[in-house]
């Protein structure tokens, strides 16, 4: 930061007891609040700079002191001057911002995934274990957090401002947004885009706990079925295993390990799958047909729900083998054929 | 204000003999007709001016209404839609019945034709026909208002605007529509004037600023406004027939929509301060008796803003998942375009240097413009900048940043305007103690509604917010407490404004000594202006050759 700790501490604290200034509370804050002085000292720079001109020269040149203007028509060096300053200034701030958005935007490797759901009027957090928060968020301290969002109606925008993150949460889209609480506390999390009657009421609270006491509260409050284990029984019921079997005669594409990988379409591009890829792929399959397979996948649009739509996907991000896949398959098979009864000898492959 | 010689420029003729010139385009003809139906630029720019401030005042009290709700935490005063509803009406009205019309329609028609030498503009029946769109669009507009408003916010932000809300979004998408068109007329007609009405002489550097600046918002009216109507036109069509363009089930972006509104909306904000601009050069000047500093670059100035105001537009959009790539160019564009308006200033602040300054109510409003754009300008470096961008955007910072460039630039800039050129336009002073009273005023009143919010915005707090967490109250009390002296500035200017058309003293010709050649004929002019065609024979702001023109004259009496 350029600034002696010290002195940086004093500066901070000050701040956060006139309540002026947000609190510090996530890694990335003391790096925005730094951008954040040195705008602020340009602005006061530049304003002042002009009062004080306006000033003198009123003083200065008023007609009682002056009273006949020398007419001058200009000055090549004064207006090069005052055009490669603050172009010079202005593309520090540029650089310098532009480092920040990117630190901002791009979430370490390590980072633990949390589903947000945004719809008209609350925010829905779905962790991979299963638990589920409205208008809540519950997060470890010191720990990476990356939130994948979407919107089920509107555009909405999720904010939390002590720790000096937003991000557009849009509707048939996930966006993402990452940070790391270094803070034990509550802090507001806001809706920032308008989004309809009770914009204002779409805010929450975001609890910062330390690692026990978060290991604690996920027990404490899981549903008891994960979210790949919710994916895992909707792979099932819509038939999804039927063709991604991950058989060598099977009419879809092996998804065992597929998350993360490259794939070739149909029409020779190359695609990285991700979460995004995923939705897209069972919302609008025949855009994205993997080479070598017919386009025959009917469209899930509007049959699944989004947050239906994230227990798939993180049941497929999940998925290492097609194990489970094929005896749930073997198993429902068995239970249609089950009711007629076969003829004595025959039924080997199937016993209860 | 006289009373010490020397602080002031005013030169009114002698008030027992004066008298308002017998003929002028105020009395040459008679009956509301002859209003309704004139081609007369001044006219015209008079009808202008009452519409504009009628619309203010409306866009004014939504204003307080939303800083009264917002005096408390609680959601008391109103409920959640009408309170959003109060909060789009102010923004439509102020920015498409007010701001973007504000300057070139009232100050603009009026002077553009006579700066230039020319008895009118290119087209004075289009010049009627767009003040008509002008009030349909209004009454469109106030229909909307009556039947029971629309809650949008002045963005239309899809799908929210298609698919979710159930108020008069297509009248008021109409109303803008229409509106719309009578700013394309307006800038086309300023183009073609500038373009081939010039008197004799009159080259495009002997040009005052203001006609500079006038060009610059045609060229992005013309150009942007268009675009403005088609993606109204699709908000339209996907709630009448479900086109869904902007719908991600039928395959449709609704990213796209933001796209194109703020491919208009950007460069309107330049469509709002450039002319607001070159009413301040021409102030400036006049009350420092002195050359507008750097003319080539305050004029080129212009046209770059213009220019580089079309490709900033994805600014608006950076936390929106726009690519981290193209959001790089955009902040760098986004940069660029700050520096022109940072070579304004400075040359504006340098055009005191050496000057014969003075202090009439018009300067003092100046003063305030320079002041309130300068933290506005650099306020939104804050905003360009793509990592401060993320904390600050959709907060009541950014609130308070338009509204230092809109209300502290443009509003001061029109407020100006209308004082230095009343004389001209009425033939008559304004109170000169008063409107000093009434510029301090506005400038505290605007300074204290909106630096707390800078404070709110950093603090987090969200905008179009009906209810807030209360540790948030006093900025707000503050802020609120400073919009009730904001709109005592605004309401005494109304008040004397309209006694000064009856009791102000006789302006004469040139009160101000300026070089205009606005200044040069009777106040208020003659319906063609000009007796004999002008011929230009020096640059803008020649304070000599007033100078010398003034003493040769033959003072005529009575």
């Amino acid at each position: 930061m350029g600034l002696s700790p010290v002195l940086w501490q004093f500066l901070v604290r000050w701040l956060h007891a006139s309540a002026l200034f947000p609190a510090e509370a996530s890694g990335i804050s003391p790096y925005v609040d730094a951008l954040y002085f040195f705008l602020l000292l340009m602005t006061v720079f530049g304003t002042t700079l002009v009062a004080v001109l306006l000033l003198v020269f009123s003083i200065r040149y008023r007609r009682e002191k002056n009273p006949v203007a020398t007419q001058i028509e200009g000055s090549t060096l004064l207006e090069a001057t005052w055009t490669i300053i603050p172009l010079a200034i202005f593309l520090v701030t540029f650089v310098w911002g532009a480092l920040l958005y990117f630190r901002i935007y791009d979430p370490p490797t390590n980072a633990m995934n949390i589903y947000v759901v945004g719809k008209q009027w609350m925010w829905k957090a779905e962790h991979p274990g299963g638990q589920h928060e409205i208008n809540a968020l519950h997060v470890p301290v010191g720990q990476a957090v990356q939130l994948t969002m979407i919107s089920q109606d509107v555009f909405h925008s999720f904010s939390i401002p002590d720790f000096r993150i937003k991000r557009e949460v849009i509707p048939g889209r996930y966006s993402t947004v990452w940070f790391e609480a270094t803070q034990v506390g509550t802090f507001h999390l806001f809706c920032t885009q308008y989004c309809g009657t009770q914009h204002s009421g779409m805010v929450g609270t975001v609890t910062v706990l330390t690692p026990d006491d978060y290991r604690k509260w996920l027990q404490q409050s899981t549903s008891g079925m994960s979210l790949a284990q919710n994916g895992e029984r909707l792979f099932a019921s819509m038939g999804c295993n039927s063709c991604h079997s991950g058989n060598a005669a099977a009419r879809g594409p092996n998804l065992a390990g597929v998350y993360g990988a490259k794939l070739t379409l149909t029409d020779g591009s190359q695609m990285l799958v991700n979460d995004a890829y995923l939705r897209d792929a069972i919302l609008n399959p025949s855009q994205h047909v993997t080479a070598g397979f017919a386009p025959i996948m009917p469209t899930y649009q509007g049959q699944i729900s989004e947050d239906g739509l994230i227990d798939l996907v993180e049941y497929i991000k999940n998925m290492q083998s097609n194990y489970r896949v094929q005896q749930t398959q073997v198993t429902a098979e068995s239970d249609e054929a089950a009711p007629t009864t076969p003829p004595q000898g025959t039924n080997e492959t199937v016993k209860p | 204000m006289s009373a010490a010689i020397g602080n002031t420029i005013v030169s009114l003729p002698d008030q027992s003999t004066a008298q308002i010139p017998k003929r002028n385009y105020i009395n040459n003809e008679h009956g509301l007709l002859s209003w309704l139906l004139t081609g007369d630029h001044k006219r015209i720019a008079i009808l202008y001016l009452i519409s504009i401030t009628f619309f203010f005042f409306i866009g004014g009290a939504f204003a307080g209404l939303i800083r009264l709700e917002l005096l408390t935490p609680q959601p008391d005063l109103v409920s959640s839609d009408t309170y959003n509803k109060f909060f789009t009406m102010h923004g439509i009205i102020m920015v498409f019945l007010f701001l973007v019309p504000s300057v070139p329609a009232t100050l603009g028609n009026f002077l553009m034709p006579i700066m230039l030498g020319a008895k009118d503009l290119a087209f004075p029946k289009i010049n009627l026909l767009s003040w008509y769109l002008y009030v349909v669009g209004g009454l469109l507009m106030l229909a909307a208002l009556v039947l029971g408003g629309v809650d949008t916010g002045w963005t239309f932000t899809t799908p929210l605007s298609t698919h979710y809300l159930n108020t008069h979004v297509i009248t008021t998408a109409t109303a803008i529509f229409i509106a719309g068109f009578s700013s394309i007329f307006t800038g086309l007609n300023f183009i073609v004037t500038i373009h081939r009405m010039r008197c004799p002489g009159m080259t495009w550097f002997r040009m005052p600023l203001f006609v500079w600046s006038h060009y610059a918002a045609s060229l992005l009216m013309v150009l942007g406004t268009p675009v403005l109507a088609i993606s109204l036109v699709l908000i339209a069509m996907e709630r009448l027939f479900g086109i869904g363009v902007f719908d991600p089930t039928k395959g449709g972006d609704p990213l796209l929509f933001q796209h194109l509104f703020w491919f208009y909306s950007h460069p309107a904000v330049y469509i709002m301060i450039l002319p607001g601009m070159g009413v301040i050069s021409e102030v400036i000047s006049t009350f420092s008796r002195k050359r507008v500093f750097g003319y080539t670059a305050v004029a080129f100035s212009s046209v770059a803003i213009a220019l580089f105001g079309f490709f900033v537009w994805e600014h608006h959009m950076f936390i929106m998942g726009v690519s981290n790539y193209s959001a790089l160019v955009f902040s760098l564009l986004t940069m660029l375009v700050a520096v022109p308006s940072a070579i304004k200033i400075f040359n504006w602040v340098f055009t005191l240097q050496q000057g014969s300054i003075t202090f009439e109510t018009p300067m003092l409003y100046a003063f305030g413009f320079m002041g309130l754009f300068t933290i506005g300008g650099l306020t939104g470096v804050f905003l360009g900048s793509l990592g401060m961008d993320i904390h600050l955007t959709e907060t009541y910072f950014i609130v308070a940043h338009f509204h230092f460039v809109m209300v502290g630039g443009m509003l001061m800039a029109f407020l100006a305007g209308i004082h230095f050129w009343w004389p001209k336009m009425t033939g008559r002073m304004y109170p000169e103690s008063l409107s000093k009273l009434a510029a301090v005023t506005t400038f505290i009143g605007f300074n204290l509604t909106f630096l707390p919010q800078f404070i709110l915005g950093y603090l987090g707090m969200p905008r179009r917010y009906h209810a807030y967490p209360p540790e948030f109250q006093v900025l707000n009390v503050l802020s609120t407490a400073g919009a009730t002296v904001l709109g005592i500035g605004y309401m005494l200017p109304m008040l004397y404004l309209g006694w000064s058309l009856k009791y102000g003293a006789i302006a004469g010709d040139n009160p101000w000594q300026a070089t205009g050649l606005e200044w040069q004929i009777q106040s208020p002019p003659l319906t063609e202006n000009f007796i004999e065609i002008p011929i230009m024979d020096h640059e803008a702001y020649d304070y000599e050759w007033l100078e010398k023109k003034t003493k040769n004259e033959v003072t005529t009496v009575g």
